[in-house]
């Protein structure tokens, strides 16, 4: 031990030192410099009939334990202090024990009896003790049993009883815990719970035993244990899932209650829990996923194949209906996010990650982002999590991007992982505020931090092809920066990107190989030198060049550069060997002798491979093919990808490695165990006890007011679940309290309005508390309502009860939409009791939607509120059907199979500032809409309302026989930040008719397509509309001047040049600004110059410029440059624009 | 799940306290911690968890201290609950916080860290009560278990009585922001807190509400507080703890534009040649509704290169630390008619490369008596109990992590 030597210095500062100070402050430090000397004074104060000089003498071990300093010697004289009547004393005692026990066993098991004596003082009564007089009867203790009046010392005994680590005490230890696993105390069965896993680390065989205890502590009902035990069950037995299934509902009803650090253990127990026993919330939707990427790439004609296949196969699938207890467990842990503790928190966010069906996951991204402002460390644990939930889940976190900007002052650590979850929240239509965020980074100090930057701006590129040019040209502008390890990062990710499409970057190859002069940084060498080699027909000149230079610094370079030279080397001899046939020969005779064998190794492998000699014969033919193959690029992937296989937040996530006891999250079955198993039998608790029921324990008069409640709720079982069957009520355990009743009777609960919900939420916190007090409660409510004369509690009680109603509307529909569906599989009476708890499921699954659907509603009118105040901006009124005289003939429409349309002479000229051609789009083909055809197109007015929304037209014509009633859209599902601004409901239609409507979408200044759903009176389609790049854009007018100026402002990465070929018919002035304006809502600028076209736009959403420049050269060359800071609708309007022309 | 160890070691790497739960575990472990130590350049550096051959070791880092748990086996890495104390604190008191982690942790499981159940089991020791125990040699553990422990209420003890029964709330709010370089708002965010000082005798059950509790997006609440009540009817309805505790601590909703009452006018720049650079700072109020802005202080963290400052404050002062490149400048109270200004040169080293990037700006705030988001209380009703209670409501606007890029 480190300490050791410490006491031969002490011992003489000691003796100059003197005296033994008794009445010294154990504070003062002079404690920390104990030595033999004193041990003795220890031992003797230790030994004397004073409290005071004892307790002092304890005092002074103590700290020397805690220093960390050996104080083992004074065991003896310690341990018969064990039976100290001073509780102060006997506590430090204990700590003592605790601590030297096992390393000195020979002494311990020599102390033992003292010890077992000084135990069964606590145990028994004892009338002399000091501290029972000055104990108060305090309503814990007032129900105790005889044997002992303080369950604090019973518990406190038993604690360090199990922490001796003396293996030849087990049987003692056993027998205590069985004993105290049955106690009266709550408190001291708790103790029992931790005593467990301390007796199996000591000794495995007990595990039987152990597992005894753990099955009837499982079985208790309070708060305080539930934790404990199931801390003691992972530790022991996770394996024995089979002990949950009784206590599983209690579990997930208690779990509010318990102490957080319970609730963390539970939550992470329950978790694997039902992974093993109930199915994937989630399969249905990853045959969805299935589809959409069908649909994604199939043709057309294929698809409406496969839908219907596939529909055929969704209808033959029996529904996925969520077995209502996971969603009581989903149900109970929700409010725990809300929790004060970050751990718990996590705890939660993982089983919903793990458990939840996806549209619900999104709930834990908010409580994760509120974590982000917590300590660093807890920080980093989250942030490791966000990034592997936002690989998967990235739209969850998309609306809280910028949370993850970072900070100066953030710890590098933090940074990196922020820098992830940002790179993996990447998309479309992100990726320009995000590159400005990096950008930013790049300049910072922290070299790591930067490093990291320029990775992740080329894992942006690979992902998003949209702004690879971008990233590169932004990254070859880092090239020139000053910190040498800028550059070498860049050199190493440009490697990488360059290797995807080299052909057309033989500039930046080339500019790269003169950086070989100045980059000292070998990776970064070794990268160029790599890069030139292998694109060495793109830099015929410079390659040999380099290989010359390099030639010369041979000897002087890294092993990884020198590697590189010799393949450098390999490839100019294959493919030029005129100019570098020698270079290669000097380069391969000095790797020949180099003093890393590897370099030598290569050298002779190489000249053996490509020299052609008489005996290399074979393989020399096949050198450039193996030389020159074509080599994939790199994919660069998040290091957090398929970390996810680990449970989140557990410590083996966090290092991407398994930690000794970790618990495998095991995968969903494929079919449901049986839910049956977790039915609990009603009878009188199943509280068995040794120590005679002198008092009642508090959980038992829950049944009691159980009894009462159900009374209360009788009218509403009989009313509306009449023919709920009898294994509901088997289901409906009575301690499992009220959250139990109101899952099983949803409609009784919420048609008993707000007051029960109080009540219910009363009884949740006060389970235990009297009846009187929720009598009290009963009283007051109304007295409060007095109290409260403002207008809004009023309100509040007033807009309650609609809704309610709406709530209970819901319910009903989905129980009409399930009893439809039961009609429809025509089931037969067998399966009727299946049928009736399916219906039973997903009523209170619907419930539960009931109650989230009412969340949204809220916040949706709050926020519509806030912009009411804050935006000046009101509802759009209705907006103004089209004139008749844009409408297309109802008769063409009829014709139309699938055709796009277009027609100029249709469409008005005067409304879009820029004369151009509508395209028309098709919504609702007329076979998938059964008759109904439905077509878009971009008006290109402004919308009215909402200057920041695209207008859309939409025509449908009913070419069925019969009357279409009220076309509406319908629960628009927009992604974050898209708005739909719907068009009024269209009441009939007759056959034959077309109508006309607008309708407005915010598109975000994305591509991204808006979904919505079509509903007429008899059906719903889904439908969606996906903007060109083209329609988000308004025009402006400006004049040269300012064109110029904004140009100005718009250079470096957000400046995108494109050159073309102009053919033929598209080479004259009207063609030309007809081509634009038509692949673009854009506005004509006026030029002094010929030859040159200039267009101007702002984007709807945002407002950003768009300057479009076209310059026509000599003959057919012509060159397209557009300026805008949103990088990703450049880069797609460059193309859309030069298909335009060149088509 | 399962703590092995703690060693408590302070700045300069000495292990001040050590406890273990089970075995021991040699205070060489501390060995690779420090090895990862001296590899990061700035304490906040250190990684959070390192992995050594046998044991994991969990760092925390908390007013100079850190907190090294050893662990051998899979736990939920989130370990979070020690107070705030200073080295000083510990050392004092060695044997009580060695019972406290006694109490807190049994086999390194986390029992009891209710900080008013630990204060009960464990009293807190008051200079009385150290002269009376050297008189009487009694002892300052508890001699009761803690009542609240077994009660429905584990965070309130039995049998409060105070002469004066008052509540005081204060509602702090929190901007988090940053600025871009041309001062427009990059993120910003309203981060609030309401904490309570609750001194009311017996069984008072308050219940609290908004005028607006729309503002509120996100919450996190003491457990006291009944959940369903606030999803119902937004009221915050609870069983206060006795004393000082954070009822709930809340974001508000990112929808609102966020008012930021300062701005901040910089020049900063650094020659290539001449080794110096100019520094410029004005800090002026915007859209502070008529409170003063105070508390005023700016921190930088200037780069290396920068070897001194000389800068004339036109209010309050600054230091310059050359050893961390700190640069922090107190300004007190903002006032509209004279705006302070720092100003001057700054000397680089002679030689080395300008610095690529201007140093941010971190500032803080405070603005009394306005919450920033508006967030106001209506009124807080108390039941159960008879006697009237004195409430109070304060609002304080605190600048957070309030970064300005230059």
């Amino acid at each position: 031990m480190a300490a050791s030597p410490a006491y031969g210095e002490e011992k003489g500062g000691s003796s100059s030192l003197g005296e033994p100070e008794y009445g010294h402050d154990p504070a003062s430090g002079g404690i920390f410099s104990s030595d033999y000397k004193r041990h003795d004074d220890l031992k003797e104060m230790l030994d004397s009939n004073k409290d005071s000089l004892k307790l002092e003498a304890m005092k002074r071990i103590v700290a020397m334990i805690a220093r960390g300093k050996n104080a083992s010697d004074l065991f003896p004289a310690v341990v018969k202090n064990v039976a100290c009547k001073n509780i102060e004393v006997k506590k430090l005692v204990y700590v003592y024990l605790v601590r030297y026990a096992e390393e000195q066993q020979d002494l311990a098991l020599l102390s033992i009896s003292t010890f077992q004596r000084g135990l069964k003082v606590s145990w028994s009564e004892d009338p002399g003790e000091v501290w029972r007089s000055t104990e108060p009867p305090t309503a814990a203790a007032s129900h105790m049993s005889p044997q002992d009046p303080n369950q604090l010392i019973r518990a406190s005994a038993l604690r360090v009883l199990s922490s001796i680590r003396v293996p030849i005490i087990v049987p003692i230890m056993m027998l205590a815990i069985k004993e105290a696993a049955s106690d009266m105390s709550p408190y001291v069965r708790k103790t029992a719970a931790h005593a467990i896993p301390k007796l199996y680390s000591l000794d495995s065989d007990q595990k039987d035993q152990l597992i005894e205890v753990i099955e009837k502590l499982l079985a208790d009902k309070t708060t305080l244990v539930a934790g404990s035990v199931v801390m003691a069950f992972e530790e022991v037995c996770p394996e024995r899932i089979d002990l949950i299934h009784k206590n599983y509902r209690k579990l997930c009803n208690l779990l509010i209650d318990v102490e957080e650090w319970g609730q963390v253990v539970i939550i992470n127990m329950l978790t694997r829990y039902a992974r093993t026993q109930f199915l994937s919330p989630n399969q249905n939707e990853s045959l969805l996923e299935e589809n959409t990427e069908k649909a994604f790439y199939g043709s057309e004609e294929e698809d409406a194949k496969d839908a219907k296949a596939e529909a055929a196969s969704l209808a033959k699938r029996k529904p996925y209906v969520m077995d209502p207890d996971h969603r009581l467990l989903l149900r109970n842990t929700k409010p725990l996010l809300q929790s004060r503790n970050a751990a718990v928190v996590m705890a939660v966010a993982q089983l919903y990650f793990h458990l939840a069906p996806k549209a619900e996951v999104g709930v834990i991204a908010k409580a994760l982002v509120r974590l982000l402002r917590s300590h660093s460390e807890v920080q980093y644990v989250v942030l490791q999590n966000v990034a592997t939930m936002s690989i998967k889940r990235r739209g969850m976190f998309e609306p809280y991007l910028k949370s993850f900007y970072i900070r100066s002052t953030d710890p590098t650590q933090i940074k990196i992982l922020k820098l992830e979850v940002l790179t993996n929240l990447a998309n479309e239509t992100n990726i320009s505020t995000i590159l400005r965020e990096f950008q930013t980074y790049i300049r910072s100090m922290d070299k790591d931090f930067v490093a990291a930057t320029i990775q992740a701006i080329g894992r942006c590129a690979t992902n998003i092809g949209k702004v690879r040019d971008t990233c590169l040209n932004g990254l070859v502008q880092l090239l020139s920066n000053r910190d040498e390890l800028v550059v070498a990062e860049s050199v190493v990710v440009i490697k990488k990107l360059l290797q995807m499409q080299p052909a057309q970057h033989s500039e930046i190859i080339k500019h790269m190989a003169k950086l070989t002069d100045n980059i000292q940084v070998p990776m970064a060498r070794a990268s160029i030198l790599w890069l030139i080699g292998e694109y060495c027909e793109h830099v015929p000149k410079i390659a040999p060049d380099v290989l010359r230079k390099m030639a010369k610094s041979f000897t002087n370079e890294e092993d990884i550069v020198k590697l590189q030279v010799i393949n450098l080397a390999a490839k100019l001899y294959l493919t030029n060997s005129k100019q570098s046939k020698l270079l290669t020969q000097y380069v391969l005779n000095l790797a020949k002798y180099d003093q890393n064998y590897d370099i030598r190794d290569r050298a002779r492998f190489i000249r053996q491979l490509i020299v052609p000699t008489e005996k290399s014969g074979a393989l020399n033919k096949y050198a450039k093919k193996l030389f020159l193959a074509q080599k994939p690029a790199p994919i660069l992937e998040s290091s957090f990808k398929d970390r996810d296989h680990f449970q989140l937040g557990s410590l083996s996530h966090l290092l991407n490695a398994k930690a000794v006891g970790y618990q495998e999250l095991p995968d969903w079955p494929d079919e449901a165990p049986d839910p049956s198993v977790r039915n609990v039998e009603v009878c009188g608790a199943p509280w068995v006890h040794g120590g005679g029921g002198a008092k009642v324990p508090e959980w038992t008069k829950c049944t009691s007011r159980e009894k009462r409640k159900e009374k209360v709720e009788k009218p509403f079982y009989s009313d509306s679940e009449g023919e709920s069957g009898p294994t509901e009520s088997a289901d409906s355990e009575p301690e499992s309290g009220s959250e139990e009743n109101s899952s099983s009777s949803s409609s009784g609960s919420s048609s008993s309005g707000t007051e029960e919900e109080e009540e219910e939420e009363e009884e949740d916190s006060g389970e235990q508390s009297e009846d009187k007090e929720e009598e009290e409660e009963e009283e007051k409510r109304p007295k409060r309502k007095d109290k409260e004369g403002s207008h809004k509690a009023v309100l509040g009680r007033v807009g309650s009860p609609s809704e309610e109603e709406e709530e209970e509307e819901g319910a009903k529909k989905s129980k009409k939409k399930v009893l439809q569906g039961r009609k429809g599989r025509a089931e037969t009476s067998s399966e009727a009791s299946t049928s009736e708890s399916s219906s039973s499921g997903s009523d209170s699954g619907s419930e539960a939607e009931a109650k989230q659907r009412k969340a949204p509603p809220s916040s949706k009118a709050s926020s519509k509120e806030i912009s009411l105040l804050d935006l000046d901006d009101f509802t759009p009124p209705p907006p103004q059907p089209i004139p008749s005289s844009s409408i297309i003939s109802t008769s063409l429409v009829t014709d139309l199979e699938g055709l796009t349309l277009t027609d100029t002479s249709l469409t008005p000229t005067l409304l879009s500032p820029a004369f151009s051609a509508v395209k028309t789009y098709e919504l609702l083909h007329r076979m998938a809409g059964e008759g109904l055809a439905v077509e878009y197109c971009f008006s290109r007015r402004p919308f009215p309302g909402d200057p920041h929304m695209v207008a859309v037209q939409i025509q449908i014509s009913n070419n069925t026989d019969t009357e279409v009633k009220n076309l509406r859209v319908n629960e628009p599902k927009p992604l974050s930040g898209m708005r739909i601004q719907e068009f009024p409901e269209i009441e009939h239609l007759a056959p034959g008719d077309t109508a006309s409507v607008v309708m407005g979408i915010d598109f975000c200044d994305s591509t991204q397509a808006a979904n919505f759903q079509l509903c007429t009176h008899t059906r719903q389609f889904y439908v969606s509309i996906q903007p060109p790049v083209g329609e988000l854009m308004a025009p402006v007018f400006m004049s040269e001047n300012e064109f110029k100026k904004e140009q100005g402002k718009l250079m470096g990465m957000s400046e995108i040049t494109e050159k073309l070929v102009l053919p033929e018919k598209c080479r004259s002035d009207h063609t030309i600004v007809q081509q634009v304006t038509s692949a673009a809502n854009v506005g004509r600028v006026p030029c002094g110059a010929s030859n040159e076209y200039r267009f101007a736009a702002k984007t709807v959403t945002s407002g950003s410029l768009v300057l479009i420049t076209l310059e026509w050269r000599e003959g057919s060359m012509a060159q397209l440059t557009i300026n805008s800071e949103k990088m990703v609708i450049g880069t797609m309007l460059v193309k859309d624009i030069i298909q335009a022309l060149t088509q | 799940k399962m703590i092995h160890s703690l060693f408590l070691i302070n700045c300069s790497g000495d292990i001040f306290l050590e406890k273990h739960w089970k075995s021991v575990v040699s205070q060489s472990v501390c060995d690779y911690f420090f090895e990862a130590q001296e590899k990061a350049i700035d304490v906040e550096n250190v990684p959070p968890v390192i992995s050594t051959p046998h044991h994991y070791l969990i760092s925390i880092y908390r007013d100079k201290i850190f907190f090294v748990s050893v662990i051998q086996t899979e736990v939920p890495p989130l370990f979070d609950y020690f107070g705030e104390c200073s080295e000083t604190a510990i050392k004092d008191n060695v044997v009580i916080v060695y019972e406290l982690l006694e109490e807190m942790l049994d086999n390194g499981f986390p029992l009891a860290t209710e900080s008013n159940i630990l204060k009960e089991l464990i009293k807190p020791p008051t200079i009385l009560r150290s002269v009376v125990n050297s008189i009487t040699g009694s002892s300052n553990v508890g001699d009761t278990l803690p009542t609240g422990q077994l009660s429905n209420i584990p965070w309130r003890r039995a049998g409060v009585k105070y002469t004066n029964n008052e509540a005081y709330f204060d509602v702090i709010e929190e901007i988090d922001a940053i600025i871009d370089k041309s001062g427009s708002t990059v993120f910003a965010e309203i981060q609030g807190v309401i904490d309570s000082c609750i001194k009311l005798s017996g069984m008072p059950d308050l219940s609290l509400s908004f005028m607006n509790p729309r503002l509120l997006d996100d919450v996190s609440f003491h457990p006291c507080i009944r959940f369903k009540r606030w999803e119902s009817e937004r009221v915050l309805s609870f069983i206060p703890p006795d004393g000082n505790f954070r009822l709930i601590s809340y974001r508000v909703s990112s929808q609102n534009l966020v008012a930021i009452p300062v701005y901040v006018k910089h020049m900063i720049s650094f020659k290539e040649n001449t080794s110096s650079g100019r520094f410029d700072v004005t800090i002026g109020p915007k859209q502070n509704m008529g409170k003063t802005v105070e508390g005023v202080v700016m921190t930088v963290h200037m780069p290396k290169a920068v070897l001194n400052m000389n800068l004339t404050a036109t209010q309050g002062s600054y230091t310059f630390d050359p050893v961390t490149k700190v640069l922090t400048w107190d300004v007190g109270k903002i006032t509209p008619q004279k705006l302070p200004n720092l100003k001057g040169i700054v000397n680089l080293q002679s030689g080395a490369p300008k610095p690529e990037e201007n140093p941010s700006l971190n500032i803080q705030f405070k603005i009394q008596q306005l919450a920033i988001s508006g967030l106001k209380v209506n009124r807080l009703d108390m039941y159960g109990e008879k006697y009237k209670p004195f409430k109070g409501v304060k609002y304080i606007t605190k600048a957070g992590k309030f970064q300005v890029r230059t």
